[in-house]
């Protein structure tokens, strides 16, 4: 079954390392993270602070830059990428976070019907009267 | 790839990921060693997110002390956000470094990223120690407890993320660039890196959408 080997057979890639590259190469891959992450954090910054939008939808706006930050660091500087060498590495962050997602949501859902359903005692008694 | 190319090895490569599984042996230590540092790592961020969530669920609780907005610095925590990450590039210089095996060149990227790391911890350490002299401390409130778990913890990340590079940069000055001391580089990398990510979600949830709160 010659056919089965004209793909070079090669180990997984551990996490963090990249495939073979030149130097130049990587320290493009890292130069081009930087100027990213740099870029995503000044809009972060600048967002949080602006009066030019509509205000409610700047937490949102956070959130959605934050995530794709994380996702710049995740590609450029810990090289997790969604090739055949990397499936290990990939389902073990899937894995981590739906435990994060499954933590911090649950936690805020559940908190926050707790605080409607069973408000501090001054609350109550306003009700009341 | 297209369909034709699977066909014939369907049955190598049964789930398609392009590659013919031809039982290569165990893989290498270097991969053993970085997958379980890896999953260590996102144990670890598994661990933030439960401060995260303690801190999402307390923002509001100030019990008439000070909110966020009163007390957060932009400027400060924008010089914080540009040393780590800065911190991270040199971090990664450094790796690319000892790959190729250059002392110079991985002595000033550890160099530089160790400097990097200690401007952030002191900008880090003064705040804290402003809070607390203004009477903010943790136990002030319900909020500025989760505040000063969770920046705390990620400072405490930091002085070790540290101190383990100033053992790399100490090991590779006496052993070289041998294959074990290579691997606790990657794994020093891998940790900085994700120091890094940890603190991007801290400084939009703490700081950033702290103040709006």
């Amino acid at each position: 079954m010659s056919d089965q080997t004209h793909m070079p057979v090669q180990h997984d890639l551990a996490p963090g390392e990249e495939e073979q590259h030149s130097v130049g190469e990587r320290i493009i891959g890292y130069v081009v993270g930087l100027v990213l992450a740099l870029l995503l954090t000044a809009m972060s910054f600048f967002i949080a602070g602006t009066d030019l939008v509509w205000q409610p939808s700047i937490p949102v706006a956070l959130i959605v830059l934050a995530i794709a930050q994380m996702g710049v660091h995740l590609v450029f500087f810990l090289h997790i990428t969604t090739g055949p060498d990397n499936t290990n590495n990939v389902l073990a962050l899937a894995f981590g976070l739906l435990i994060v997602f499954l933590v911090v949501g649950g936690t805020v859902w559940i908190m926050a019907h707790l605080n409607q359903n069973m408000p501090p005692m001054d609350q109550i008694m306003q009700m009341r009267s | 790839m297209s369909m034709t190319a699977t066909v014939g090895r369907g049955r190598a490569d049964p789930h398609h990921i392009g590659r013919a599984i031809e039982h290569p042996g165990p893989a290498s230590k270097r991969i053993v060693t970085a997958y379980g540092f890896w999953v260590f790592l996102l144990s670890d961020i598994v661990m933030f997110s439960c401060f995260f969530a303690a801190y999402a669920v307390l923002v509001g609780q100030t019990a008439d002390g000070p909110k966020g907005s009163e007390i957060f610095e932009h400027r400060n925590v924008a010089i914080e956000t540009v040393c780590l990450l800065l911190s991270s590039f040199t971090c990664g210089m450094a790796s690319i470094a000892a790959d190729v095996r250059n002392r110079f060149w991985f002595y000033l990227g550890m160099a530089v990223t160790c400097l990097l790391g200690l401007v952030f911890l002191t900008i880090e350490f003064r705040e804290f120690a402003n809070l607390v002299s203004r009477g903010y401390g943790p136990s002030r409130s319900a909020f500025l407890t989760a505040f000063f778990s969770l920046v705390g913890c990620h400072g405490l990340h930091v002085s070790a993320g540290v101190l383990w590079l100033l053992t790399m940069m100490a090991q590779v000055f006496a052993k070289g660039f041998r294959a074990d001391i290579l691997r606790r580089m990657m794994c020093f990398a891998l940790f900085w890196h994700a120091l890094d990510i940890i603190w991007v979600a801290v400084f939009s949830v703490v700081y950033l959408l702290g103040s709006s709160v």
